[in-house]
């Protein structure tokens, strides 16, 4: 019976069964510190549709064997670009926000055909060479946005300023416009996102169909074992560079979608630590450096995006302090940690 | 370790040093771009250089020995700057000022950087084959303890007297804290005047003096020890080395290593920005070493001042280069990050890569002795 239980516990993870309690324990206390749970469930909903999708575009990297996606920030820049190419170009609406996904995707593509063939000639390395690509690419980005000739008064500096504001607003153009789509209000508390979470049920369905198709399970077979991928006749290095490619794309899409629900677009040095929360969210899923699945990401987000939502308002009405920031710090980098440490148990099939 | 790789022996030795030294030669050459369009004088930026010299070396000089152990850039420093800056902060509350001050920081803060050292080392060794992102990522996670402890735990749970650097709510350290009591101490300990710069002897002879060790502590036992677990950790295992302790301790050397380099740093600039001053301390340092020209598996002490003057020259000179260029400081500022962190991110690339090629040319040449057997067989 102990023997059972510490396998179920090492099966599943230890920090996992911590956090997992702890989102459990905020909840059961939201009543008696006077916090509502409706507006508590409520509002990691509307985070859960806010991340998911960034989360989601992990899932093709690590499933090709590349590991962890830490240059994230590529994606994150091709859907920037887009966001700010759509208001830039006054489109309103839903117009707006396909343009902008239409246009973040063109550069995704490319940045992420650039990314993976950098990433097929460091294997073995594609992290730490990742998380650098990552940052320098947000600091020229910094440049960029100083520089490229964007006009219209709603996004520049005022007062003859040149370069875009750090912080934009969307308000106007393409906020909450998936988010209002069929929502649905129940009583003053519940107000549902149909329309994000539609979009990521949408998403994560192809996704999970792409991995059903050849490609897909060449992508898969070229993670699980490379060698014995190669001498299927699989293009290896096709292969990866195609789950970069995904990877960057769907990040692309996740930042517009994240935008879009909060209203902001944030430029200069904002991305720059974008892939680590969403790193910790997969993990916490349950995911590895090797191994993932899309219940990680559905689980992993909705644990982590719980935490994030729950502990400040919970913690901050028992103590009251700001420590959820560095319980934030802690639990997501700690994670990250954790799982680069694990010993990957080579799979027996 | 003089043996050229598979990759470069069809190179021409020009290429070959094209490649190698592709860093500090772009480096170089921005800055002698730089240096006139900046407009500034010799004079301050050779006063600019020494200031930097003795403040940034020692940080770097932290970085070499665990580039020997084989375990590549120790993206993990920023965990002995945090352990300096806990030792600097209990003498500033206890109000001890100068020297005596600054050598109570390093007994205080000398056990917490062991501490942190080993538990690095712990951790790496459990990371083997990675130790650069986990470093990383460890750095980034200690950086949450470090704040539960200094913004939370001291004044509430660790007793503080100085009620000056508490922020007003009662407890956590301010935001910044003025070093007022050990602003350039060792810097002006023995400080000579050449040609109207002030040179901090004491610093350079400090700095002196870990190069020494460096050079000695390659000699020791232990020191070859580490080598040898650079170079092949099986083969090492095979002598009888214990290959996990000696990582631990090439990471805890260089984590102490860290804590005394930060709290020279800090003695220098004199203020201490309490939760962001450990923040770059890693990326800096590992770029600085990068542009002087070392690589993820060689390095040595040439490669560190080397690196402090071109990687620091282009950080003095590229905000107003960019100004004068192209009217906006910011650009110079921007340009400079992008610069630390392209740096590594080449240098890194350059490094898998090749690491890459070279085994891929083994792998080729033991199937094509396989082969060779099998034929001869026939």
């Amino acid at each position: 019976m102990k023997g059972k239980l510490k396998n179920a516990i090492e099966s599943v993870g230890l920090p996992r069964i911590i956090i997992f309690l702890f989102l459990v324990l905020l909840f059961i206390l939201t009543p008696f510190v006077g916090v509502r749970f409706d507006t508590s469930l409520n509002d990691v909903i509307i985070r859960f549709g806010m991340n998911g999708i960034l989360v989601l575009s992990l899932f093709p990297m690590v499933k090709s064997g590349c590991g962890l996606n830490f240059g994230l920030q590529l994606g994150i820049i091709a859907g920037l670009l887009g966001s700010v190419i759509s208001i830039e170009m006054e489109l309103i609406g839903l117009t707006g926000f396909f343009v902008a996904l239409g246009i973040a995707i063109l550069f995704a593509v490319i940045f992420g055909f650039l990314y993976g063939l950098l990433l097929n000639k460091v294997k073995g390395e594609e992290m730490v060479v990742a998380t650098y690509v990552g940052f320098s690419s947000v600091s020229v980005m910094c440049i960029m946005w100083l520089i490229l000739p964007f006009k219209n008064p709603n996004i520049i500096w005022p007062y003859g300023g040149t370069g875009l504001r750090t912080t934009i607003s969307n308000q106007g153009y393409w906020f909450h416009v998936l988010t209002d789509f069929f929502r649905i209000n129940i009583g003053n508390y519940i107000s549902f996102p149909t329309g994000t979470i539609l979009f990521f049920a949408f998403l994560t369905f192809l996704v999970w169909a792409f991995f059903r198709t050849k490609i897909g399970a060449s992508i898969t077979a070229v993670g699980s074992n490379i060698d014995y991928a190669k001498s299927c006749g699989i293009n290896t290095d096709r292969m990866r560079t195609i789950s970069v490619m995904l990877s960057t794309i769907i990040a692309a899409i996740g930042i517009i979608v994240f935008e879009e629900g909060f209203g902001f677009i944030q430029l200069y040095l904002s991305p720059l630590y974008m892939p680590f929360p969403a790193i910790a969210a997969l993990l916490i899923g349950g995911a590895s450096v090797g191994k993932a699945s899309i219940k990680n990401v559905i689980i992993g987000t909705f644990l982590f995006q719980g935490i994030l939502t729950m502990t400040p308002s919970v913690l901050n009405s028992i103590i009251q302090s700001e420590m959820s920031e560095v319980i934030r710090i802690i639990v997501s980098n700690g994670m990250i940690v954790y799982a680069l440490t694990r010993i990957e148990r080579i799979r027996l099939r | 370790m003089n043996k050229r790789s598979n990759l470069t022996k069809t190179m021409n030795p020009f290429e070959y040093f094209l490649i190698n030294f592709a860093v500090p030669i772009l480096i170089t050459i921005i800055v002698i771009i730089a240096i006139p369009l900046s407009g500034l004088s010799w004079e301050f930026l050779i006063r600019e250089l020494v200031i930097r010299l003795s403040r940034d070396s020692f940080l770097i000089l932290a970085l070499l020995i665990p580039i020997i152990a084989g375990m590549g850039m120790n993206f993990a420093i920023p965990l002995g700057a945090m352990a300096g800056q806990i030792g600097i902060i209990f003498i500033t509350d206890w109000g001890i000022v100068g020297m005596p001050g600054l050598f109570l920081a390093v007994l205080i803060s000398t056990p917490i950087a062991i501490l942190l050292g080993y538990f690095a080392g712990i951790v790496l060794n459990r990371a083997k084959g990675r130790e650069m992102v986990t470093g990383f990522m460890l750095a980034f996670f200690m950086n949450g303890i470090y704040q539960l402890v200094v913004l939370y735990g001291m004044g509430s749970v660790i007793p503080m007297k100085n009620s000056s650097i508490l922020l007003s709510r009662g407890y956590g350290i301010r935001n910044a804290i003025n070093l007022l009591g050990i602003r350039q101490v060792l810097d002006n300990l023995i400080a000579i005047d050449i040609g109207g710069i002030l040179v901090p002897i004491a610093t350079l002879l400090t700095i002196a003096l870990v190069c020494l060790f460096i050079i000695f502590f390659r000699k020791t036992k232990l020191g070859q020890d580490i080598r040898s677990v650079g170079q092949d950790n099986e083969i090492a295992r095979s002598l009888g080395i214990n290959v996990e302790i000696t990582r631990i301790l090439s990471v805890s050397i260089s984590t102490i290593l860290a804590c005394y380099g930060q709290i020279i740093f800090l003695q220098n600039i004199g203020s201490l920005a309490t939760y962001n001053c450990h923040d770059f301390v890693g990326v800096f340092a590992v770029a600085a070493l990068l542009v002087g020209g070392a690589s993820v598996r060689k390095a040595t002490i040439s490669n560190v001042f080397i690196g402090v003057i071109l990687f620091h020259t282009m950080f003095v000179v590229s905000p107003r280069a960019g100004k004068e260029l192209l009217g906006q400081a910011q650009l110079g500022e921007y340009f400079r990050v992008f610069i630390s962190y392209g740096v590594i991110a080449f240098s890194l690339a350059l490094y898998a890569w090749r690491k890459r090629v070279e085994k891929e040319n083994e792998r080729k040449k033991t199937m094509a002795a396989k082969r060779s057997i099998v034929v001869n067989n026939d």
